[in-house]
Formats: C-alpha cells, sequence, structure tokens
C-alpha cells in the first residue's frame, strides 16, 4: 500500500495543506519558526520531534486553535488564516481525547454532524456506520466514563472522523494506550487511513510509532523541520547529525575529508585513522562519520585483507535486549562505539565477553558521511 | 490481647470514623432530639416555660407522667393558622427569588473569574470571600445607611439625575433581595467557580473543532457540565436564606414575616418554646426534601466516577 505513493515527488501535484513561511510565538519563545512543508491528498504525515519542538504548536495552527504571527497556511490552495476553527473542513483527536463526558458514545459522535444541521436519519445512519467503523456499535449507548481507555480513544477517533474532514489532525493519539494495545492500534490506524483515504496529520515523540504509519516523517526540532522524508530514507539517509541521532542509534566520528574520488571519500580521525565513506565533500572539509551499530560486525579476529574501515578495541559492556545484544566497545584513542548483533538462535552464549579484545569493520556503503 | 485486636484497626482509625458520628450526634442530633422534645410539649409559666418536665426523682411514675404530658398540639397550631403557612411560603419564595438572582449573577462572575489568566485567580478567590473579614451583623448595617431615605443610593441616584426625589428602598422586598443577594454571592460563586475552573478546555477545543460556536457550547457543554457547582450552590443559598432572621429583620418591611422571623417572636415575644420548637421541626423536615435530592445525586455521581 505504501510503495508506489509518493505524490510529494511529482512536480505535477499540488499539496493539499501548505505551510508557507509560518512563525508562532508564545512570548518570547518562538515555537514555529518561519517553517514551510507541503502535505498531499490521502498522506499519512507525521510530525516528530522532542517535546517542545512544536510540534503540537503546527497542528493547533491548523486546525485553528492558534493564529500565526507571520507567514501562511494553505488548504487546497485557499489561504485559511483567520477562518475559526469551526468551519475548517479539519478535525482533530485530541491527546485526552476531549471526549464529552455528559454524553453517550453515540451523542459524542453525533455533535459534530448536528453543528451541520443534517437529518436526523442521516445522522443516525453515519453515527452507525463510524461506530461499526470503529467496532464499537455495542457501546453506542455508554457514557464515556464507562469504557476503557483504547475504547475511549476509538470513540474519538470516530467522532473526529465523522464529519469526513479533509485533514484529520492526530495528537498523540496513542500516548495513553499501553505498548501492546498501541501496536495493535497503530496498525488499525493505518488500515483506516488507507480505506477512508483521509489525510491523517499526526504528531507524536515516539519514533518507532511515526516509522511504522507514517509514508512521510517531519523531523522537527526548535521551530524548525529538520528533515520531511520517508522512515526508510529517514533512517538511511538523514541529512544532518542532528536527525542521525534523533533517529535510532548512531556512532559518530569526528573526521576531515582527506580526499574524494568518485562517489567515495576517505576520512581521517585527529587520531590519523582513515575510513573510506560513500558520499561527496570537499577535500580538507570538517565531515563525520556516521555507521549504525546494527550494520558494524563484531569479531575476535583482524578481518582478513586489512582494508579500510576497521577499528580495533576491547568490550566494555553489553547490553542484553532480548531480541539483539548491544555491544560497547572502547577504541585505542578512548572514545567508544556501539555494535548490536541480533539474536538470531535461542540461548547461543557468545564467545564475546567483557574486557576481549575484537575487530570492529564495516564495509564503506554501511558509513554514512554528514557534513553538518 | 484485646477485644478489638482482632479487627485489625488500631484506634486511631477507629477514631477517624467515630468522630465525625461523635460530632453529629453531640452537636446535632442530641440537640434537634431536644427541639423536638419541647415542641411536644406546652407552654406554662414555670422555668423552663413548658411542661413537662422529666423528673428522675419521681422514677417510674414520674416517667409516665412525662409521657402522657406530650401531646402534639403545636403541631396542630401550625397546620391550622394560616400565618404560619404563609410565613413559610413567603419564606420558600424569598429564598427561591433570591437564589435565582444569585445564580444569575454568581455565574457570570464564577465562569470570569475561572477564565481569568491563573495569576488573577487567587486574587480574586480573595475578593470574594474578603467580606467575610467584617461581621454579617455590621455589613447588614451598612446596607441600612446606603438603602434608606437620605441613604448614599438616593443621595446619588438624585445626583445622577436618574430620579428626582429620594425613594424608599428600605423596609421593602428590594432591600430583603439586596441584603440576601449580597450576603449570600460568596456561598454560590465558589462552588460555581471550583466546578467551572476544573473543567477541561479542550472540551470547548474539541466542540469548535466539530463545527460548534463559542455562544452554543456554553450551552451544549459548559452549563451541564456545572451542573453540580449550580445546584450546590444553590443548596448553600436556598437552605440557609429559607430560615434567615437578620436580613429580613433590618431590611425588610414590617409586613409578611419570614419563617426565621415568626420562630423569633414566638420564641421571645410569645415565650411560646413549644410552636418556635415545632416551626424549627417543620422547617428542619421542608428543608430535607432538597438535601435529600442533592445528597442522591452526589451518590449517583461518586458511583458513575466522576
Amino acid at each position: 500500500m505504501k510503495r508506489g505513493f509518493a505524490p510529494w515527488a511529482d512536480p505535477s501535484q499540488q499539496p493539499l495543506v501548505r505551510f508557507d513561511a509560518v512563525t508562532k510565538r508564545f512570548g518570547d519563545v518562538t515555537a514555529v519558526d518561519r517553517l514551510s512543508l507541503d502535505i498531499y491528498e490521502r498522506e499519512f504525515f507525521a510530525l516528530l520531534g522532542p517535546s517542545g519542538c512544536g510540534k503540537t504548536t503546527l497542528l493547533r495552527l491548523l486546525a485553528g486553535f492558534e493564529a500565526a504571527d507571520a507567514g501562511a497556511i494553505l488548504l487546497e490552495g485557499r489561504n485559511i488564516d483567520g477562518v475559526p476553527p469551526y468551519r475548517r473542513p479539519v478535525n482533530m483527536m485530541f491527546q485526552s481525547y476531549a471526549l464529552f463526558p455528559h454524553m453517550t458514545v453515540a451523542a459524542n459522535v453525533a455533535f459534530g454532524l448536528k453543528q451541520d444541521r443534517l437529518p436526523k436519519g442521516e445522522i443516525n445512519a453515519r453515527v452507525a456506520e463510524m461506530l461499526a467503523l470503529v467496532k464499537l456499535e455495542r457501546f453506542a449507548h455508554r457514557k464515556p466514563h464507562q469504557l476503557s481507555g483504547g475504547q475511549r480513544q476509538r470513540v474519538a477517533l470516530a467522532r473526529s472522523l465523522a464529519k469526513h474532514p479533509k485533514v484529520l489532525l492526530l495528537d498523540e493519539p496513542l500516548a495513553a494506550l499501553d505498548k501492546k494495545l498501541r501496536e495493535e492500534t497503530q496498525f488499525e490506524l493505518m488500515d483506516l487511513q488507507a480505506r477512508l483515504g483521509t489525510t491523517f496529520v499526526i504528531v507524536t515523540h515516539d519514533q518507532e510509532e511515526a516509522m511504522t504509519m507514517a509514508h512521510r516523517i517531519a523531523v522537527m526540532d526548535h521551530g524548525h523541520v529538520k528533515q520531511v522524508s520517508p522512515p526508510a530514507d529517514l533512517y538511511e539517509q538523514p541529512n544532518s547529525r542532528w536527525v542521525a541521532e534523533f533517529i535510532g542509534d548512531i556512532n559518530i566520528i569526528e573526521t576531515v575529508v582527506v580526499s574524494q574520488t568518485g562517489d567515495h571519500a576517505v576520512l581521517e580521525t585527529a587520531a590519523g585513522r582513515r575510513f573510506s565513506v560513500g558520499g561527496v565533500a570537499d577535500a580538507g572539509a570538517q565531515a563525520f562519520m556516521a555507521v549504525r551499530p546494527e550494520k558494524i560486525r563484531i569479531a575476535l579476529t583482524p578481518p582478513l585483507g586489512g582494508g579500510l574501515n576497521h577499528v580495533a578495541g576491547r568490550v566494555v559492556d553489553i547490553g542484553y535486549l532480548g531480541d539483539m545484544s548491544i555491544y560497547k566497545v572502547r577504541l585505542d584513542d578512548g572514545s567508544v562505539m556501539r555494535a548490536s548483533l541480533a539474536n538470531a538462535r535461542r540461548g547461543s552464549e557468545r564467545d564475546i565477553v567483557p574486557d576481549q579484545p575484537v575487530w570492529l569493520s564495516w564495509p564503506p556503503e554501511a558509513a554514512l558521511l554528514l557534513t553538518k | 490481647m484485646s477485644a478489638f485486636g482482632g479487627a485489625g484497626k488500631g484506634w486511631g482509625a477507629r477514631l477517624v470514623v467515630i468522630a465525625p458520628y461523635a460530632w453529629l450526634f453531640a452537636l446535632f442530633l442530641l440537640p434537634f432530639l431536644i427541639v423536638f422534645k419541647i415542641s411536644l410539649s406546652q407552654t406554662a409559666i414555670a422555668q423552663p416555660p413548658y411542661t413537662p418536665v422529666l423528673d428522675l426523682a419521681a422514677g417510674w411514675e414520674g416517667a409516665r407522667a412525662f409521657l402522657d404530658g406530650l401531646s402534639a398540639d403545636s403541631f396542630v397550631l401550625i397546620g391550622s393558622d394560616t400565618l404560619y403557612i404563609a410565613s413559610y411560603l413567603r419564606s420558600l419564595e424569598i429564598a427561591a427569588v433570591s437564589t435565582a438572582l444569585l445564580l444569575l449573577i454568581g455565574y457570570p462572575l464564577a465562569y470570569a473569574m475561572a477564565r481569568a489568566p491563573a495569576r488573577l485567580q487567587a486574587v480574586l478567590v480573595m475578593l470574594v470571600v474578603l467580606p467575610f473579614w467584617t461581621s454579617l451583623l455590621i455589613r447588614v448595617y451598612a446596607w441600612i445607611n446606603i438603602l434608606q431615605r437620605d441613604g448614599l443610593l438616593n443621595q446619588a441616584l438624585v445626583r445622577l439625575g436618574i430620579i428626582d426625589e429620594p425613594t424608599t428602598w428600605l423596609a421593602t422586598d428590594a432591600a430583603i433581595y439586596v441584603g440576601m443577594v449580597y450576603s449570600y454571592l460568596p456561598f454560590m460563586v465558589l462552588p460555581l467557580y471550583a466546578t467551572l475552573q476544573k473543567m477541561d478546555d479542550s472540551l470547548l477545543e474539541a466542540a469548535a473543532d466539530l463545527g460548534c460556536r463559542r455562544f452554543k457550547a456554553f450551552w451544549a457543554i459548559t452549563l451541564p457540565l456545572s451542573l453540580p457547582g449550580v445546584v450546590a450552590g444553590g443548596l448553600l443559598c436556598f437552605i440557609p436564606i429559607s430560615g434567615e432572621f437578620v436580613i429580613p429583620d433590618l431590611l425588610g418591611g414590617s409586613g409578611q414575616m419570614m419563617i426565621g422571623q415568626t420562630l423569633w417572636s414566638e420564641f421571645f415575644a410569645n415565650k411560646d418554646w413549644p410552636v418556635a420548637s415545632a416551626i424549627a421541626v417543620v422547617l428542619l423536615c421542608v428543608l430535607l426534601v432538597p438535601i435529600g435530592a442533592y445528597e442522591r445525586m452526589q451518590v449517583r455521581r461518586f458511583e458513575e466516577g466522576r
């Protein structure tokens, strides 16, 4: 379903939502800083970042709860500045769910439809349809306090979808659920989004959640978008050290570019160690070599051939995570690198023990060359 | 081992449970039983001014004489004399109108307080409570000064050209309502503020998001969710206003008396303790109806887990 869907790569496509140099300040704090972003129809888009990065503010700007200090927000090409929340064809699912406690589940779902003064029969039909969508038909006459957390979450979802919004905004929709339910719900949300074809914009601080569900992810920090990419690109092709370190685990080594041949560069650390990395950079420039722990081979003997990209060190710590183990290795120059190995077989005691000399190696293509 | 040791609860825990009941028994139930007993007595020119009085020294015979002496005459009198019934009705009417006025004034006040910036809210609550620092009696006397013929209100109105010559404010129903609303406003505002203040703002955002304008959202969301505060504030005002004595006595006219005034005159002017006590017992029974309804609502709310 995800494959082949890439409207952002097609210059003829018009974005459904466009943030054009939007700025929002709260007192001295600039929550969103000259931010530009395009979101396309039928897209499942995630805003990911640490708390306070401005992702929720961006969502609230789109919903109309906040007004931008500068810049424009366009929906289907029209500037929606000054349009009050109750007139925007956009609905939000709140982090707290914000269910009306004095109304039944059915009345909560019907609330938005009643504001549009739809005929009663149509409202009832749409409520039934929505409750069926989230599998809560049997709970229509319950009050929110009689439901479990997961059921409340689904009522909130049904309520926000009932008006068939052009864009559905989801503010940390799964944060209040336990891990197991959260994972199930992730797939339900993806399935729902694919079936309805509604554009979803989700705010989350959980990168696994964003990676699992979204077509594209915008990584945010301090009111700026650091990178907008599909999940795999974000992981494999981060555009900066900040993004590389934010997404997943990674080893970063500070180097200087020695030479550039074809699509490979030779990098050198301050201690004189040289690495070959796929990528392009000017000779003499500062650069970071970045390599993810699972792409490093850990061995008890030096790699054959003794090419570039291997280092020697001693194991200082082993972290057993169940599905894999992480080895912390102290190199001769005192720095620490992390390598991980999948625990493919059960109960296999590895030969690698703490304080053991080991060699780490990785092919040039496994490493990244980052210049900022 | 002590006989109570098996329950596994210390004396401290027991005390916590017993203390409020002991308090209610000693300071409410016991005095009420005394009042109830007096209401079944008859006036006498004696000390105390009623019979029968239980004479423990006379033993069994004394107790029998005591029981034979009890009668329901006072209750029969209250039920048959329209003076008392009219007095009750007037009290309930004044209490109902005052409570309605208090709600009309108190709700917007509490709403504005709950919407004020967080820093300001503590100050506003303080200002609402501030009148309590002065005795009620003094504050009501101050109102006499304001409302009397050459008082501040008439002076201001004449000077502003709204009226040509002073009108009568004091000793009218209007004065009673002014006094009631002024004195009981904190009791209305505080519970309302408490419910409005803890309301989740995201509910109103959700309403707006679903296409509901602000004004409509107030009626659909805010008001229904603040009903517990409305009921609590209403009862906190209605019940004491029903039995109010000071305010109607000082600000009201000499016409129809409220039940508190009737009770006072039976007790002090007529020296008829049994009828005064019977009035108090009937008033309590009348007020038990709204209290009971409120209690049932609270229990239901508790069971709903809100």
